[in-house]
């Protein structure tokens, strides 16, 4: 019988059998940020163990950094500058090549890896972040640990798994114009939950994902852990290969040859089996917005807040909770409802294609009266591409707040976030209570929604817009 | 890791679906680099009136005094979703608790609590639902007894749920193992394995030689 995608590289990285279905598996490359990377290397050191290749490891500046213009290493957050500096001074001492403040490399660190090609396909990468998952984007295997896992990893170059189940989503047809990668994350974890793949490794495939460009990839991967999902991948392809092509660390040359000749074999054998297999109709996605508390629970924009009956995964005490917390109810018009801050940012849609759609919405218009506007690009690199382009201008034009880069208020460890109670559109992942600050209710959207949403004032998707003066 | 063979405990019920780790410790109590300093962190903006502050609120589980003590969590399904953040099961180790008993739980957070210690115990929502029904009138007697090693939950010696835990997960919370101590076992077929495939995927390298 075929293998899977996922198989095959699970295979080659297969180093043991630990019995009882554990496995000891080859990890290529760690990633580490400040915010749990460095309480990874800090207590390696304590155990008095050394990161095996340093070569492989890689660290950035991205979760507790200020993003407001001029940064220093001092955060708004107390206490903020001791990760930075522990991390700092862990990952000099280590050898580890670091993406500080100031390296035009710096960024979040799943924004930067597939950048800087530090990520390819069939690799197996890991980072104490649950959203590594986005990089399986490039045809790799991708996925999120611990601090303590993390360790593992840096101090043996391997991890004890065991192996996950299988689940193939297959999107057939293509999205239709105005809905994005993040509509159809969204659509998918409405249907199947925030438990939907129970720990399995998502394959996404089909017309649909095909058509994506490596960013919109990035950002269908990026929710995988929303689902509960070990991982999720996508077979790499031409547009995976020219995307790398020439980026920093991917290789050279003649390796570069042997690498893209080796990556055409990473695909499941049409026989393959899969344990679950899901099919979606791509021309089903609409633009889509949450309501909740969670982001399975999601709606195509036009749609009302819904009922318990409506509402598949939840039990009445957690739609009851849901909708207190929100300030809403069963029925309620989610499009038209008044926001008072619009967020565009996170390694969910932060990159430079992400800021482009949301430029066009914004062109030639002015956010509404009262709604704090705030764009935070993912990477230094994308914010000087954006700059050159203008896109910079586009934003401040229309009364966004510029910033540098940064995981930022997607969630608050940088020490800002929006006010108890205020209503907030946001392009990033988590729409859990007091994720971007206590009491405050976030809607997920796609970065163009977003921008509608901030010019009117209230919860619209672009097509509402009139045509700018 | 400290060892876990059996523990009689009170079992504190908090049955709610999808409690992500933000929830768990908020990223604003997170404040230093070491793995402690977390328990009075633990479910902060559930168990306090106000953010930073640590006045409790009355109705919450924890702060219920019938309650204190308690080293079991009754939980709901998906615990420990979102952010991977290990200070969750650092900050519910340091708080007391050793066992969580769960309709399901994220992926991430069930390594991390096994590498701390934590027991993720799985049941149907139906048996959590009981037991935190048999429990809650007077939890300090009607104590809740997991025994690992035979795979077994029972109520003060009454009503008892099997329940299933993978062999390695199992074996290393009973000897309180540490994962890199046996992985290291196995160092040179690590570097064997890398020299190999170093052969076979030089794209993968980038130029240091090993180190062992």
């Amino acid at each position: 019988m075929g293998r899977t995608l996922f198989a095959k590289i699970w295979d080659q990285h297969r180093i043991m059998d630990l019995g009882d279905g554990t496995e000891l598996v080859l990890i290529d490359r760690i990633l580490l940020h400040e915010r749990t990377g460095g309480v990874a290397l800090q207590s390696l050191e304590v155990a008095g163990r050394r990161v095996n290749d340093p070569s492989q490891v890689f660290a950035t500046m991205d979760h507790v950094v200020d993003t407001r213009p001029g940064r220093t290493d001092a955060t708004l957050m107390p206490t903020g500058s001791a990760f930075i500096a522990a991390t700092r001074r862990a990952a000099r001492a280590a050898g580890i090549r670091l993406f500080d403040l100031e390296d035009p490399g710096q960024g979040i660190v799943h924004v930067i890896s597939p950048e800087q090609a530090i990520m390819l396909p069939g690799l197996t990468l890991v980072c104490p972040d649950s959203h590594t998952c986005s990089q399986g984007a490039l045809g790799g295997l991708a996925w999120g640990i611990g601090s303590t896992e993390a360790e593992h990893a840096l101090a043996t170059s391997s991890l004890r798994v065991r192996k996950p189940a299988t689940m193939r989503i297959t999107v057939s047809g293509r999205l239709p114009e105005g809905s994005t990668a993040k509509d159809l994350a969204l659509h998918v974890l409405a249907r199947i939950g925030a438990a939907g793949a129970g720990g399995a490794v998502i394959e996404y495939t089909g017309e649909a994902v095909r058509a994506l460009d490596v960013e919109a990839r990035l950002t269908l991967c990026n929710m995988a852990t929303e689902a509960g999902a070990f991982s999720a991948l996508i077979a790499p392809d031409d547009t995976v290969f020219a995307y790398l092509a020439g980026r920093a660390f991917a290789p050279k040359g003649e390796l570069w040859a042997a690498a893209v000749r080796a990556w055409r074999s990473l695909a499941s054998d049409p026989d393959a089996r899969f344990d679950t297999e899901l099919s979606f109709d791509a021309a089903e996605v609409a633009p889509m917005v949450s309501w909740g508390t969670s982001p399975q629970h999601s709606v195509p924009l036009g749609h009302e807040v819904p009922s318990l009956a409506q509402a598949p995964h939840d039990t009445a005490d957690s739609h009851r909770r849901a909708l207190d917390y929100m300030g809403l109810h069963g029925g309620a018009a989610l499009e038209g409802l008044p926001i008072d801050a619009a967020f565009i940012g996170s390694c969910t849609n932060s990159r430079l294609s992400d800021l482009r759609r949301a430029a066009a919405v914004l062109a030639g218009r002015h956010v509404a009266a009262g709604v704090r506007a705030i764009c935070v690009p993912g990477s230094s690199r994308v914010k000087a591409e954006a700059e050159a382009e203008g896109i910079d201008r586009v934003f401040i034009a229309a009364g966004f707040e510029w910033r540098e880069s940064g995981c930022s208020m997607c969630f608050f460890a940088g020490g800002e976030s929006f006010a108890a109670g205020q209503r907030v559109i946001s392009s990033t992942n988590r729409n859990f209570e007091s994720r971007q600050g206590a009491g405050v209710r976030t809607h997920l959207a796609s970065p163009e929604t977003v921008a509608a949403s901030a010019i009117l004032g209230r919860i619209a998707a672009p097509r509402r817009l009139a045509p700018p003066p | 890791m400290t060892p876990f063979t059996t523990l009689t405990a009170i079992a504190a019920p908090l049955l709610r679906d999808n409690i992500d780790t933000d929830a768990i410790i908020p990223s604003r109590e997170i404040t230093t680099t070491a793995k402690t300093g977390l328990a009075d962190g633990l479910f902060a903006g559930w168990r306090y009136t106000r953010i930073g502050g640590r006045e409790p609120v009355a109705g919450f589980v924890l702060n219920d005094p019938v309650f204190r003590g308690a080293r079991i969590l009754l939980t709901g399904a998906n615990f420990g979703c979102g952010s991977s953040r290990e200070h969750a099961a650092w900050a519910l180790a340091e708080y007391g608790f050793r066992v969580i008993v769960a309709v399901s739980f994220n992926p991430i957070f069930r390594g991390n609590a096994v590498r701390n210690g934590l027991v993720p115990i799985e049941l149907p929502a139906s048996a959590i639902a009981a037991i935190a029904h048999e429990t809650e009138g007077d939890p300090a007697t009607r104590l809740v007894s997991v025994d690992l090693p035979a795979e077994r939950l029972t109520i003060s010696g009454a009503t008892g749920y099997d329940f299933r835990l993978e062999p390695e997960a199992k074996a290393m919370l009973i000897a309180g193992l540490d994962a890199i101590d046996l992985t290291w076992r196995h160092r040179e077929a690590i570097a064997n394995f890398r020299a190999a495939d170093h052969v076979r995927r030089p794209w993968v390298y980038r130029g240091q030689s090993e180190r062992h």
